[in-house]
């Protein structure tokens, strides 16, 4: 069993093509998972690769490396569309966890309650994946396959999420809400982010809005972004209505019932749009 | 090391730890905490989940809050690392650390290392922060003890600290706030507590534990096990137990196997334990050993156990029923006839788990024929006599040496890993230790019972209390352990502290293929209060009085008989509360109604009431204290107190109390505490019996010494005494006699004088009908809650909470409110968030506690209605301060929207409902698209 800590990315795609190996990044899904069992794999640490870490600008958009941690986010200078996204990391778990753990982390370990999912559904994020031999790139919607499913093959590591500047000009804006049963260390028992491009006359010249922990991966919900466009952004919450959550198929658990959840949903949409519209959050 | 090979192999790690250049050499995936605790022996670090759930090892990594159990030591590598041992540069307490002391932020003390670290990260970038940032830093650190308040107030102050610590003036101990005279190790991370203090080379145990609520087991070939896996010394089972493979906390009632023979009783249950080397049980994956399960068919409520044809638990409990609780008084159906209204409701409240933030840790070692066992509990000489048992050994045997004790709420006060460690070191003859996971001591250790209570109470048009009639059936899990108890305390407080014209409450304790259900501050009571209180509301609502006067028309008084038909002629104090609490009330309730007033769509606004009473000490049963008080040959001045400290501040009131029964300041005396060699059995701490029972003893300790020093000179009982290392002086009307110390003789241990006190709270048996005295004293108390509910989400958002309290007399009042603010917020934890389902929330990330955002501003008003036999008129306040918090809330919620919550937790979801069946509109609202 080995413990490999590299600093240059080559080596730690090196490693990936000889063997697989448990990556291990802010460590926060990871240590938790191991419980009290000894950790009988190879390891491959990536925090010492310090070129991952950081919010850029790159090519048409944002990249955040993949050792980029939610106190990184919370501090960087970035667009009000990554309102959403900062908010998600100002509620993940507590300081201590947002100190080291890292949005690429959150994305693999692909929780159905992972709260860098909506934002980012919301900001049309994709991911890096690399290998020895090369780079993919793919929507985060196809990335995520399900409860701790993704496509990462064994050779393979996350290298960034990239943020195409895609969203119609003007003004933007983007908030996230998320509901749980007590203020911090809290898992989402429903969380929502809404990224809106408002035209010149106040009407909403695109809307995204997804839904967290209500589906085995959060979604968009497509048809409610549809009747949203074209709509003034004052009324965008009074028309997100029941059928907007067709899509959404929440579960019971121990924190909450599928219908509190699909009920909770709606509201959290509404409160989302409405904080985007200049409400109360 | 090849990649395939079977351990990782060590590397060289070198950082800085508190400012000083330190290498390990280890397997670099290793948590830091491991290599902290285990391989630097720098224990100030705590550990409490593993998970990253608790924030007890927060340290600073290049002056950034992280969680160590959550960090590869390899990532250290050239990185700055501070810990709570860095904070007292040369032993000089820092600013927050005195802060943390003044306040009384520190109770068990297990949480401050992480609460400074984290607050210290806070204070280096912002000196004087706000209360949301403050709640910000601290959100990663759970406490159990003292519901956030005071530590958050430390945090503020610290930065303006000033350097004047309160002192108390000799005789005027009693009523001060001084400081917790065992604070200093807290701050400083020295104090030892159960999984800090095994000698070097240990053995480690590790418990093997069914996976199935019921399942039959095979062992498999352990020896052959053990020799294949070099480093593992032995697999206990039931076979290698000398003595009883039984235990349990009420003694003719042991039913708890060591370990388990033939079939386990609940998930979590013990059925053998291995021992090894530590290197080689830290490698051990404990699903490798050869055991094989079957699972079995299952109860796991009261009404599947008691269904036809149910699995009977225990051979001798038929129906599986281990006991049935009976207290009535007057007719009841004529009670009803008299009532102008009758209320009725069905409640239930699930199982609660303690979560202290200590696992259960401790070890034992073997000193000739005796066995010594060090661990955390709440009562060192109950755990003598079953591990004397278990090993077959005379109780003078063994020695329970109690460490600092991380929380305990009545979990502590069963045995969990005493009988593992004795049996290793017993057996082995090499000390032997253990510390518990997370999650197995959730799913191990015992809980709070839950509850299903229908309840029908009645008054008359004046609003007097007619009758009530109550029936609460209790999962008590698969053991007895405090199940008895729990039975028969509830039907003697089901009533509250109320007088009724007719009452019978019966109870009924069943057993299911849960963990036991066990003690937890209340005993049952705060499940009755629920149900209790919230019906109080719905009747004061029909009869058209205000919730608080219909409590005062019917509250207990000085003279008026209780459900039991005992008669208390001084020191009921619960009128007074209540009188307190009204200024407070109208002020709330009309800010409540313009808020409402003002802001229609805003979230509806609450107040809710809700009284308390509590018995101090065992029900009917005998339970004596006795502590001792000496003076040496040297001059010093030692208290032996067995009250075991676990956090509540025994060690501090009772040298507090002795201080002033002696006429010595508190700062002349040393401690011995909890050591079943040395300290005089002072019982269990629980029953919230420490300060009344164990401090009427240190009282008359005190008083004995005092005495006998009085005698020596002649002196009347108001001289003024002084001991000095050469000679106790007694001043009398100007003029000082002194006796030399040498000129007395000491006995064995070199003590000149001893004083000594015993008591007993006189209580008397319960007849057929539970009528009697079942407790010598009551504690009295009420709460009012403030809140705001989201009708649209179901969420609420606690305002203030206001707890007036009476406690006879506040020996040191920091720790009263501390007592009240821990309390508080284990009843909001109740109300709003906890419930532990077996199997599926054994951790700290499912089973939720407040933090330190979920608890509101808590103003504590002290009632002092002296009690004639306490110590200086001191009631117990463990228990009392969190009976009445979840009625206060749920009925906050009803005055806020009508919304009837009966079955707790209050989740979001569960206040949807209920604001739904109160007719509140639904999220669907028509389609606007
Ligand atoms: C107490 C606590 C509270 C939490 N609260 C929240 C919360 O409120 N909301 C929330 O969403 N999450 C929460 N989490 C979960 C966790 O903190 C997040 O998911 C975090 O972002 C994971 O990042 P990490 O860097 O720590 O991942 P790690 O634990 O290091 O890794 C997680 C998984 O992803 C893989 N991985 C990581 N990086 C890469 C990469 N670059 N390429 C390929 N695979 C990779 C790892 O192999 C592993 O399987 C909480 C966790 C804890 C312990
Ligand atoms: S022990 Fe690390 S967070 Fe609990
Ligand atoms: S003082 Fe915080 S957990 Fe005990």
């Amino acid at each position: 069993m080995r413990y490999l800590r590299p600093e240059t990315l080559g080596e730690a795609l090196a490693a990936l093509a000889t063997a697989p190996h448990a990556i291990l990044a802010g460590g926060t899904d990871f240590y938790p998972a191991a419980g009290d069992r000894p950790l009988r794999t190879d390891v491959l640490d990536i925090t010492g690769l310090a070129a991952l870490r950081g919010v850029a600008r790159a090519g048409d958009g944002w990249r955040l490396g993949a050792l980029t941690t939610w106190t990184d986010v919370v501090k960087a200078g970035l667009p009000p569309r990554f309102d959403a996204l900062k908010g998600a990391a100002r509620e993940v778990g507590s300081v201590q966890i947002q100190n080291v753990a890292t949005v690429a982390g959150n994305l693999c370990n692909a929780s159905p309650a992972a709260d860098g999912v909506p934002p980012l559904l919301a900001l049309n994020a994709q991911v890096e994946l690399s290998r020895q031999d090369g780079t993919r790139v793919l929507p985060l919607g196809d990335f995520l396959q399900g409860n701790r499913r993704t496509a990462l093959a064994a050779d393979e590591m996350m290298t960034a999420i990239l943020i195409p500047d895609d969203l119609p000009g003007g003004d933007e804006r983007s908030h996230f809400v998320k509901l749980g049963a007590r203020t911090y260390l809290v898992i989402s028992i429903a969380m929502v982010a809404a990224v809106v491009a408002v035209d010149d006359a106040g009407a909403i010249a695109q809307a995204r809005v997804s839904v967290g922990s209500c589906s085995v991966v959060a979604r968009r919900l497509t048809a409610l972004e549809a009747d949203l466009t074209g709509q003034p952004l004052a009324q965008a919450a009074a028309i997100a209505a029941p059928r907007h959550m067709a899509d959404l198929s929440p579960i019971d658990d121990v924190r909450a019932t599928a219908a509190y959840r699909r009920e909770a949903a709606l509201e959290l949409v509404r409160r989302a749009l409405s904080h985007c519209a200049g409400g109360q959050p | 090391m090849s990649p395939d090979g079977a351990t990782r192999a060590a590397i060289p790690v070198s950082f800085t730890l508190n400012g000083k250049p330190v290498t390990v050499t280890t397997d670099p995936v290793r948590r830091l905490t491991q290599v902290l605790r285990d391989d630097l022996g720098q224990t100030g670090t705590k550990v409490g989940c593993d998970a990253g759930d608790c924030g007890a090892c927060t340290v600073l990594l290049d002056g950034a809050p992280v969680c160590a159990c959550m960090v590869p030591v390899g990532r250290l590598e050239g990185h700055d690392l501070r810990t709570v041992e860095g904070l007292a540069a040369e032993g000089v307490l820092d600013r927050l650390q005195r802060a943390f002391l003044r306040f009384g932020a520190a109770q068990c003390g297990i949480c401050t290392p992480g609460m400074l670290m984290a607050a210290g990260a806070l204070l280096a970038e912002t000196p004087r922060p706000t209360e949301a940032q403050v709640k910000d830093a601290l959100g990663g650190v759970l406490c159990r003890c003292t519901g956030y308040r005071k530590i958050i107030q430390a945090v503020m102050a610290a930065t303006d600290l000033d350097s004047h610590t309160p002192q108390a003036a000799v005789g005027a101990a009693v009523g001060s706030r001084i400081e917790r005279l065992d604070g200093n190790p807290k701050v400083t991370g020295a104090d030892r507590f159960g999984a800090d203090t095994a000698p070097e080379g240990s053995l480690v145990v590790r418990v093997i534990r069914s996976p199935f609520h019921r399942a039959a087991f095979d062992l498999g070939d352990l020896t052959g096990f053990v020799a294949a896996h070099p480093g593992l010394v032995r697999v206990l089972t039931a076979a290698d137990v000398p003595g009883r493979n039984l235990h349990g906390v009420i003694p003719d009632m042991a039913d708890q196997p060591v370990f388990a023979v033939g079939e386990t009783r609940y998930k979590g249950e013990a059925v053998a334990a291995v021992v090894g080397e530590a290197e080689a049980m830290e490698a051990l994956d404990l699903a490798d050993l050869p055991v094989t399960w079957t699972e079995l068919p299952a109860v796991l409520t009261p009404a599947e156990a008691l269904a036809e044809g149910a699995p009977r638990l225990h051979d001798r409990r038929p129906e599986n029923t281990l006991m049935r609780g009976l207290v009535q008084r007057g007719e009841l159906a004529e009670g009803f006839v008299a009532a102008a209204h009758v209320v009725e409701g069905e409640y239930s409240t699930g199982f609660i788990e303690h979560a202290y933030i200590e696992p259960e840790a401790g070890y034992a070692r073997r000193v000739g024929d005796r066995i010594e066992v060090v661990a955390c509990t709440q009562a060192p000489y109950m755990d003598r006599d079953d591990v004397a048992a278990i090993l077959g050994l005379p109780k003078d045997a063994v020695r329970i040496i109690p460490t600092a004790v991380g929380g305990g709420f009545g979990s502590k006060l069963d045995l969990s890993l005493q009988p593992y460690v004795a049996l290793a070191a017993w057996l082995l003859d090499r000390p032997a230790r253990i510390t518990y996971t997370r999650p197995e001591s959730m799913a191990s250790t015992t809980k709070r019972h839950p509850s299903h209570i229908t309840a029908r109470i009645g008054a008359d048009a004046d609003g007097r209390l007619t009758a009530m009639d109550f029936l609460g059936t209790f999962n008590t899990g698969a053991y007895a352990s405090w199940g008895p108890t729990v039975g028969n305390r509830v039907p003697v407080h089901a009533s509250g502290p109320y007088v009724y014209g007719a009452y019978r409450a019966r109870s009924h304790a069943v057993h299911t293929n849960c963990a036991p259900s066990g003690a937890f501050r209340g005993f049952g009571v705060p499940q009755s209060a629920v149900a209790q209180e919230t019906l109080f509301d719905e009747l004061a609502e029909r009869l058209g009085i205000d919730p608080l006067d219909f409590r005062l028309i019917n509250a207990l008084d000085n003279g008026s008989p209780t459900v039991t038909g005992q008669v208390f002629d001084t020191g009921v104090g619960f009128k007074d509360c209540l009188r307190a609490l009204k200024p407070h009330w109208e002020r709330a309730r009309a800010e409540a109604a313009a808020a409402n007033a003002a802001h229609p769509d805003g979230p509806r606004r609450g107040v809710g009431v809700a009284g308390m009473w509590y018995g101090c000490g065992n029900t009917s049963l005998p339970n004596p204290s006795t502590l001792k008080v000496g003076v040496k040959a040297d001059g010093s001045l030692v208290l032996f107190q067995g009250a075991v400290d676990i956090g509540q501040g025994s060690n501090t009131v009772m040298t507090q109390i002795c201080a002033d029964a002696l006429g010595l300041p508190v700062d002349r005396f040393q401690l011995i505490h909890g050591d079943t060699d040395l300290t005089p059995d002072a019982g269990k701490t629980s029953a919230s019996r420490q300060t009344f029972v164990s401090g009427k003893a240190s009282y008359l300790a005190g008083r004995d010494l005092r005495a006998q020093i009085l005698r020596l000179t002649n002196a009347s009982d108001g001289a003024a005494i002084d001991i000095t290392a050469e000679a106790i002086r007694v001043s009398e009307g100007g003029t000082t006699s002194t006796i030399p110390l040498a000129g007395l003789k000491a006995d064995a241990e070199g003590f000149v004088l001893m004083g000594q006190g015993t008591f007993d709270p006189p209580t008397s048996p319960l007849d057929a009908n539970g009528q009697g005295e079942p407790y010598a004293v009551f504690g009295y108390g009420a709460h009012m809650v403030e809140l705001a509910v989201d009708t649209r989400l179901g969420t609420i958002k606690l305002i203030k909470l206001t707890a007036a309290h009476d406690v006879g007399r506040a020996i040191n009042p920091l720790l009263v409110e501390g007592q009240v603010e821990g309390g508080v917020a284990q009843g909001i934890g109740l109300a709003l968030m906890e419930e532990f389902v077996p199997g599926r929330s054994e951790n700290l990330h499912d089973y939720l506690i407040p933090t330190a955002g979920d608890v509101p501003e808590i103003e504590t008003l002290l009632i002092e209605a002296a009690d004639p036999l306490g110590p200086y008129g001191a009631k117990g306040i463990g228990e009392q301060a969190l009976i009445p918090t979840a009625p206060a809330i749920l009925n906050a919620i009803r005055h806020a929207t009508g919304a009837r919550v009966r079955h707790l937790p209050a989740t979001p979801g569960t206040v949807l409902r209920a604001l739904k069946d109160a007719g509140h509109a639904p999220v669907e609202t028509p389609d606007h698209g």
